[in-house]
Formats: structure tokens, sequence, C-alpha cells
């Protein structure tokens, strides 16, 4: 479902972000992906979403070649992605409903289906009867939930999140890996990052590890 | 998705965003105004002079003197072919005799006494089809060859003057109306700038969900256009409340020199023309900032 074959991310100024990475991941799995602070994690997410290029290599999804994807078509693929960022990312000055809708309203969604999705997405993340509330009134692990949500609501086959709970303490932390393992129980191929190598474990799920830029690790716990 | 639900969601958008900021809305609008309202009222005056000029001068003839020689027959001629002429209004045949009498009637019959025979000619007074010396020069041309014409006289010397004036005073309006739409533009292009550094969060989680160049582009389009328009309405009402105010003493004015006037504002086609183009200059202004400004974001 999703290919890396020897993708190198390289920078002006000589800084090597991925050293010619390699690895698959299949429809449905769980993949957590973990390393120290600057291995790579968030450049190799940033790539299946298009946010960054690969220097060589390429990067599939679904058999297709994302790497010299058009800009044009670069939407269309993130909306068949789930994107969860370390940061929320939420717009504070709009309701949880509001924030959760955005994807529904930017693909053009009937009103009233997109309105039931939302609340679905909401009870789904446990903020169910909450979308009048605004996203400063919630709690950090509560608006990662609202993010969740958000990436959850147009219903993607892959969900992606980078260190979403690296801000939250481990109570929260637990809460949101065991919402991303129900998600991949019901169908979507899921792939995290974290720093944090106990906090999926108890899930069993395939790990991805890297280190400077280099795969060094890639196995079922 | 249909088409027009899309630019109906970016429409709302503008509308929320011009509310969102009512003073900011309400001076930019100001700006836009008073910098429209000059050329506007430019052509309204150049509108209304042109109408006096019309009204103090009449309307301007050409006088065909017949040779001496012309027989009725050659008269008749004459009063067919300008019945066919299409840039011909109306025209009227002035007989020698009757233009004998006239001139005995002005004064001139001892002179005219004196001379034993008539020694004037037939004639025919036309009113052209319109006012433009570009008409008057082509039908002196063609009168003039026509059999039996001894002379054409174009009394086109006033309106020549008047439409060197009122070309002349249409080029400066005209001058002022590209270097007034060039600031508005400007204006346009700065309010969507400091819109887009405002929004940029937004802008930025609305690309990683998905959206597409034409959908963050489409609600600053329309911003553009609701500003220009707002513009071009605060342009109206100044010109308006100027010809109220000016209407009375231009009155006053023509009555000395014994014309009925009264100083007219913009009518509705005039109105929808100046709320239009303004509406054009919002859209190019946001179209110009939204493709330098957005592009720098590749997110």
């Amino acid at each position: 479902m999703i290919t890396f074959d020897r993708v190198v991310k390289s920078y002006p100024g000589g800084y090597t972000a991925l050293a010619g990475v390699s690895f698959e991941i299949r429809h449905g799995e769980l993949v957590v992906l973990s390393g120290h602070s600057g291995a790579g994690k968030s450049t190799l997410l940033k790539m299946i979403a298009a946010i960054e290029r690969p220097s060589s290599g390429s990067v599939k999804i679904n058999g297709q070649d994302i790497s010299h994807l058009k800009r044009t078509a670069i939407p269309y693929l993130r909306r068949s992605l789930g994107l969860v960022l370390q940061e929320s990312r939420l717009l504070f000055d709009r309701s949880v409903y509001q924030n959760v809708l955005l994807p529904l309203v930017i693909t053009g969604h009937p009103p009233r289906d997109a309105a039931k999705r939302v609340a679905a997405a909401l009870e789904r993340v446990g903020l169910g009867g909450r979308g009048r509330e605004m996203p400063a009134g919630l709690s950090g692990g509560e608006q990662q939930r609202v993010a969740i949500a958000r990436a959850i609501v147009n219903r993607p086959a892959v969900l992606i999140a980078d260190e979403p709970t690296a801000h939250l303490d481990s109570a929260y932390a637990d809460e949101i890996a065991k919402l991303f393992k129900s998600f991949n129980e019901a169908g979507v191929t899921v792939l995290v990052s974290t720093h944090d190598d106990k906090l999926f474990a108890e899930y069993r799920p395939r790990r991805l590890v890297l280190g400077k830029g280099f795969l060094i690790g890639g196995m079922s716990s | 998705m249909n088409w027009l639900v899309v630019h109906a969601r970016a429409f709302a958008q503008a509308v929320v965003r011009l509310a969102s900021q009512p003073l900011g809305t309400l001076l930019s609008a100001m700006v836009v105004g008073i910098a429209l309202s000059l050329p506007a009222a430019g052509f309204v005056l150049l509108d209304n002079v042109a109408t006096l000029a019309r009204g103090v001068s009449g309307t301007p003839e050409i006088s065909l003197f017949l040779e001496q020689s012309a027989g009725a027959g050659e008269v008749g001629e004459i009063a067919r072919r300008l019945q066919h002429e299409a840039e011909v209004a109306s025209f009227r045949h002035v007989g020698r005799d009757e233009a004998l009498l006239q001139l005995e009637r002005g004064g001139l019959g001892d002179v005219l006494g004196g001379l034993g025979s008539n020694p004037l000619p037939d004639a025919f007074v036309v009113t052209p089809r319109g006012e433009s010396p570009e008409l008057y020069e082509r039908l002196h041309a063609r009168f003039t060859s026509w059999p039996a014409v001894e002379h054409v006289q174009l009394d086109s010397a006033w309106v020549q003057r008047l439409h060197a004036l009122l070309g002349l005073g249409r080029s400066v309006v005209l001058l002022l109306a590209g270097l007034l739409g060039f600031a508005l533009v400007i204006v346009t292009f700065n309010t969507i700038r400091l819109q887009i550094l405002t929004l940029r969060h937004e802008i930025d989680v609305s690309r990683l969900l998905g959206a597409t160049d034409p959908f963050i582009r489409r609600p600053f389009y329309w911003f553009g256009i609701l500003q220009g328009a707002l513009g071009g309405l605060v342009a109206l009402a100044t010109v308006w409340l100027t010809v109220e105010a000016l209407g009375p003493p231009a009155a006053s004015l023509a009555a000395t020199y014994g014309a009925v006037f009264s100083l007219s504002g913009p009518g509705a086609r005039e109105a929808l023309v100046i709320v239009a183009f303004a509406g054009f200059l919002g859209w190019l202004g946001s179209a110009i900032s939204v493709r330098r400004h957005l592009a720098e974001r590749l997110v």
C-alpha cells in the first residue's frame, strides 16, 4: 500500500534527513515509527502527504509514484489520507464542530450528511455533544482528539500521525494510542510516529526504527 | 461540486470576512470610493457639458448651394438623393425666391434691389444624423461631388471645437481614471496581502486537509470584488451628493445664457458600470495579490 524505495532526502547545506530508506506497509497494518529526535520520522511522514519530496528514490501509494506528483494533484492525495500532526493545528477562532467539518467543506460534502459524519467522528473520539465548544477551552488531549476526529471524518484508508502524543501526559497518551488501535481494528492502515517505545507496546504493532536517516529496525514487536 | 455552490460558499466566506472587520471594511471602501469619485464625477461633468452645449448652440447644419443655372429637375434630383441618405436626419429646401425674401426681411432689400435679378441660388439646409466631426467631413465630401452643387457650407467649426474640448476632457478623465484605478488595485493588493498573512494558519491547515488552490483563492477574489463594489457605491453616493449640491447654481448659470438646464447625475446604466468597474479592479488587485502571495506558500 505504501512503498518507500531507496528514498533519500537531503537539504541544501548538506544535511541528510533520510539516507536510502526502503520499506513497505501493507493494507490494514498498524505501524509504529520510532527513533530519536532528528532521526527523520517527520520527514518520512511528510513525504507520504507530499509535504516533502524525496531527493532521490520513490514513494508509492497504492502503486502510484507520488514523488513527482503535480502540484494540482497533491490535494487529492491528501484527501485520501488522515493526517494528525504533532501540534493539533486546529483553527482556534472556530468551534470544535467547524474544525471537524473543514475537510468535508473542502471536498464539497452535502451539508446534511456532513453534519452526521462530524457528529459520528466526535462521538468516536469521545467528544460527542461538545461540537459547540471552542478549542481554546479544551485540554491538550482533547484538542488532539479533535484533530484526530478531523483526520477520520473523511473516512480515509490510511491514518498518518506524527508524534500525536508528544505534548500529552501518559494517561492522555494511552487514550490516544487506544484510539489509533481502534481505527486499525476497523480496517484503517495506521502509521504513527513516536519516540516513546512503550506507548503502543501492548498492541504488538509492526515497528520501523529510524536512526540518523537510516532504517535500523523493521520488525514486529 | 456544483460551480454555483462553490462560488456561493466562497462569496459567503468573503462577506463574513468583510463583516468581521467593519471599521477596516468601511475605511477601505471610503478610500476606494473617494479615489473613484473623481473620474466618475469627471464623466458626469463632461456628459452635462455636452448636453448644455447642444442646448445653447442648437443642432449644427450643412448648407448646399446649387448652381445658378440649376433648374427644377436638378433641385428634385438633389432632394431625392437627400431622402435616400442614411446619414441625413432631415433637410429642407430653401428656394431662391424664399432666400431673397429672407434677405430682404433681414434689411438687405435695398442692396439686392439694385441688382435687377435675383442672384441667389436654390439651397438645401441639411441636418445630419449625429454630431461627430468625421460625419460632417464625410457628408461635405459627398455633397460636393453631387451634380449641380456649387458650394457646400459646413457649419462645423464650433462642432469641432466642442468635440475637441470634450475629447480633451475625456482624455484627462480617462487618465485620471487609469491612475486612480491603479491606486484601487494597489489598495486591494495590499488588503489581500494582509489577509493572507492573517489567515496563513488557516490556509496551511486547509492545504494539509486537501484544499485545492482555487478553493483557497476564491474567497479572496470575492473579497476583492466586494470591496471594490462597495467603493464603487461610495463613489456613486459622492457623485450624487455633489450633483445635488451643484444642481441649483448650475441651472442659474445656464439661465443667464437663455438655456434651460438641470445638472443630472449618473443614470442606472452608468451607476451599474461604475460599480462593475470598481468590482473588476478589486478582483484584479486580489488576483495579482493571491497569485503572488499564495504561490510563496507551498505547504
